[in-house]
């Protein structure tokens, strides 16, 4: 790729919809997404309000699309970070290499008593348990190396067990022994999404994850909370080249063509209880994205759609369109993993002697 | 009072075992393909469909098993999370059910329930659940309950302390998921749920509404006493594990001796229905098979004696020994003769992998035949491993497919093919066809979802 970082432009977007169960619409939405090459759709996930299973609705989603990335909402606190790690690892697999994780915690009482096998426990405590399970998980996507299958006749062996690895890891909440059931997906490690908004999760964010994803009514606020991740990122010795961070939006593209109200479009989103809101039409979105990527203070953006088909087709067929046509955004996938629309390189196995992954 | 003749109105019902994590499984072949990639999954589970089979059913490990302290590199290794795969399988496939093996031990009813919940709502009312427990902290290890042990081989001291035993938790933990699943009401109203027993103590509400199914079909595997109880009560589907090559515990020296044994099974398990309020059609008995078919009858057996050689690779002979002999044996030769020394009493070489019976008779047994036919440690492993269940021509195993079931020694069966991805493809192409001529097994699905393949009614929900 010749385009230096920075330069690239990353769209992703919610197919979160309220009360959906059945396939279909899901499907619907993400082919709709595909449509206009963003790089991945989001499905958000808590055990605290009704909803599917998110990994599994994504999974349902994969064979029937072909390039975009999948990144459900896998919550960490709860679950067991060996079923956790397996189930993204086999998304990845099913996707042929398109999958991403974004961790999430639970925080409150309620769901700790779906459970009842702990109390519910502070944000940094949660947060630090997940930056564990984030560990883990790479660990365990390690714990195969991408040769380690042989099928040797010779010598009867279907596998090289010297490639294999036990992880051992020791958290604090929880210890896992290895190597996972899954050999190492294809993308290596699938792709780690975090929610840094919170403080909080900002830590954990810079330490593990791929994708950051942040809140910021303005150009200068983003870029601030985009600079302090980089060299937070740089501190826990990342290069921080491989952590994009983008802003996430609430979309609203009911109001026609142009923005309506004072305080959008070229004023940027304004602030709710939900995050930044932009409201206003297409074409504003995407001089708002434009002027935004202009300066360098953002990746790319996430954006929810408040009225999901409506707003989706909309983004689409107007503010990707014009992007397109300004030469902004992809026209066409030229990859075909998430990795790659991300212009994150495959990750090199810790375990690997030599060489490496390429 | 005239008594009717018993005709083939009783249909066969079969379902698809994804070639497993194991030594029927023979990845030597030039035929074999991945066990990870999802192609061969599509594969198989396409093929199932195509044969109108009533379910694709997937196997668990969740450790990969060790044997003398490392890690077992002769079988097949590896392998997807199961209900992520199936909902990928949901959208490649139309009518056939879709079942995961699932560990009650190392999961919460909360969650898991959820998950079952939510790939009857993808797949359209397809979804199944086989439910196993564990029986090891080797592979609690993987676990954050690693320590919590409530299982029926543990130690009497150990039992007492941690206060249960594992069908009694299982058994729990298949009530608290009806519960859930019962938790919203057929026009979609979710209902608060508190369940409090020896073993969970949970509360809030479900986040999914019933499913199409109302509830997922539920599979028990196995065939102990305290297994079939729990079918019995629990269960949809019964999956006796009848050894290697699909026998039922006891004779089967002959074609008739497995009969019988299976009749007897099927009784046993019938006849414990009627205590929970329980038809015998509401449990279906599937045990697990395998078939090798030939054009004529000699050259049946003789692929079968070949696959059966390309099971036990001389690697996985001296493997077997070692597991009964509890040692090193790597100096011997597989094409020689056995240890003329008894096995260790109690070894502990082998992790992650069930253990069969009493180790020094299996020793004195094997040692018997080889003497008896002057056979090598390898061909003594391949002839003790026991036969395919079905051997012959698709008109012979057609024939006698149906009449165990006619002869109520099954309800259908777990077809346990040796290849990946192709090993059911010759099956529905030239015996299914025959079945059906029979009027033994359907010629389309007459319903959407694995409950009406499996003719079980949906489950009442508390109204």
């Amino acid at each position: 790729m010749t385009s230096s970082h920075g330069r690239g432009l990353h769209l992703a977007a919610a197919v979160d919809q309220r009360s959906a169960y059945d396939a279909g619409s899901y499907v619907e939405l993400a082919r709709l997404a595909e449509s206009g090459g963003l790089d991945f759709v989001t499905l958000d996930d808590t055990f605290a309000r009704p909803g599917p299973d998110a990994l599994a609705v994504l999974s349902r989603v994969a064979p029937v699309t072909n390039r975009i990335g999948l990144v459900p909402t896998v919550t960490v606190t709860h679950t067991e970070p060996f079923h956790v790690q397996a189930a993204v690892a086999t998304l990845d697999w099913v996707s042929r290499g398109r999958a991403g994780w974004r961790i999430d915690v639970s925080t409150t009482e309620g769901e700790a008593r779906l459970f009842g096998r702990r109390h519910a426990a502070p944000a940094d405590a949660l947060w630090q348990e997940a930056g564990e399970v984030a560990e883990v998980a790479a660990e365990l996507w390690d714990s195969w190396e991408d040769d380690a299958e042989i099928r040797d006749a010779a010598t009867g062996r279907f596998v090289d067990r010297d490639k294999l690895h036990h992880v051992d890891f020791q958290g604090s909440e929880f210890s896992v022994k290895g190597p996972s059931i899954v050999p190492r997906p294809p993308q290596g490690h699938p792709v780690r999404v975090v929610d840094a908004t919170e403080g909080q999760a900002r830590r954990t964010a810079a330490r593990y994850a791929d994708v950051a994803l942040v809140r910021a009514a303005s150009s200068a606020q983003a870029g601030a909370v985009r600079a302090e991740l980089r060299a937070s990122a740089e501190k826990f010795g990342r290069d921080p080249d491989t952590l994009r961070v983008l802003v996430s939006l609430v979309l609203d593209l009911g109001d026609g063509e142009h923005a309506a109200e004072p305080g959008h479009g070229g004023g940027g989103p304004r602030q709710t209880a939900h995050g930044p809101l932009y409201r206003g039409g297409p074409v504003d979105l995407a001089e708002l994205i434009a002027a935004w990527h202009g300066d360098r203070t953002v990746d790319g953006f996430h954006l929810t759609p408040v009225e999901p088909r409506r707003d989706l087709e909309r983004l689409v067929n107007g503010t990707v369109a014009l992007l397109q046509h300004r030469g902004l955004f992809r026209t066409f996938y030229p990859g075909s993993t998430l990795r790659e629309h991300l212009g994150l390189a495959r990750p090199a196995n810790r375990y690997a002697v030599t060489g490496g992954a390429s | 009072m005239t008594v009717r003749p018993r005709t083939s109105r009783k249909e066969i019902h079969l379902a698809a075992h994804f070639p497993g994590v194991n030594s029927t499984t023979v990845w030597a072949d030039p035929r074999s393909g991945s066990q990870i990639a999802f192609s061969s999954f599509e594969h198989l589970a396409r093929t199932a469909e195509r044969g109108l089979f009533d379910f694709f059913f997937l196997a668990e490990g969740l450790r990969l098993r060790e044997h003398k302290g490392r890690i077992h590199d002769l079988d097949v290794v590896g392998r997807p999370e199961s209900l992520t795969l199936l909902n990928a399988l949901a959208a490649v496939t139309e009518r056939i059910g879709l079942a995961a093996t699932v560990n009650a031990t190392f999961n919460e009813p909360y969650e898991l329930a959820r998950r079952l919940a939510t790939l009857d709502h993808l797949s359209g009312g397809r979804a199944a659940w086989n439910v196993v427990t564990s029986s090891d902290a080797f592979t609690g290890e993987n676990f954050r309950r690693g320590g919590y042990l409530d299982r029926a081989d543990l130690p009497h001291s150990q039992l007492r302390s941690s206060g249960g035993t594992p069908i009694t938790r299982a058994a729990e933990f298949v009530a608290v998921a009806r519960e859930l699943w019962d938790s919203w009401t057929p026009d979609g109203l979710s209902r608060p749920f508190a369940h409090r027993d020896q073993h969970f103590d949970i509360a809030g509400e479900f986040t999914v509404p019933r499913s199409p199914q109302g509830h997922p079909v539920v599979i028990q595997a196995g065939d102990s006493g305290e297994g079939r109880e729990f079918a019995a009560r629990s269960a949809d589907v019964v999956f006796p594990c009848w050894g290697s090559g699909g026998y039922p515990p006891g004779r089967h020296s002959t074609r008739h001796g497995t009969l019988e044994d299976g009749r007897a099974f099927y009784a046993d398990v019938k006849a414990r229905l009627a205590k929970y309020g329980r038809s015998a059609d509401d449990l279906k008995i599937m045990p697990g098979v395998t078939v090798v078919l030939g054009d004529t009858a000699a050259e049946a057996q003789e692929r079968a004696a070949e696959i059966r050689r390309q099971q036990v690779s001389p690697q996985n002979a001296i493997l077997a020994v070692e597991q009964i002999w509890g040692t090193d044996l790597s100096s011997y030769d597989p094409d020689g003769p056995f240890p003329d020394f008894d096995p260790e009493p109690d070894p502990s070489l082998t992790q992650g992998r069930t253990r069969r019976g009493d180790s020094v008779a299996t020793a004195e047994k094997w040692r018997a035949l080889s003497r008896q036919k002057g056979l090598s440690i390898r061909q003594t492993v391949i002839e003790a491993s026991g036969r395919q269940s079905f051997i012959g021509t698709p008109e012979a195993v057609a024939a006698e497919l149906e009449t165990f079931v006619r002869q109520d020694a099954a309800d259908g069966f777990i077809l346990v093919p040796h290849l990946t991805p192709g090993g059911l493809d010759e099956f529905v192409d030239r015996v299914v066809p025959l079945l059906q001529e029979r009027g033994a097994f359907r010629t389309e699905y007459r319903g959407a979802t694995l409950r009406s393949h499996l003719g079980l009614t949906e489950p009442g929900g508390k109204g």
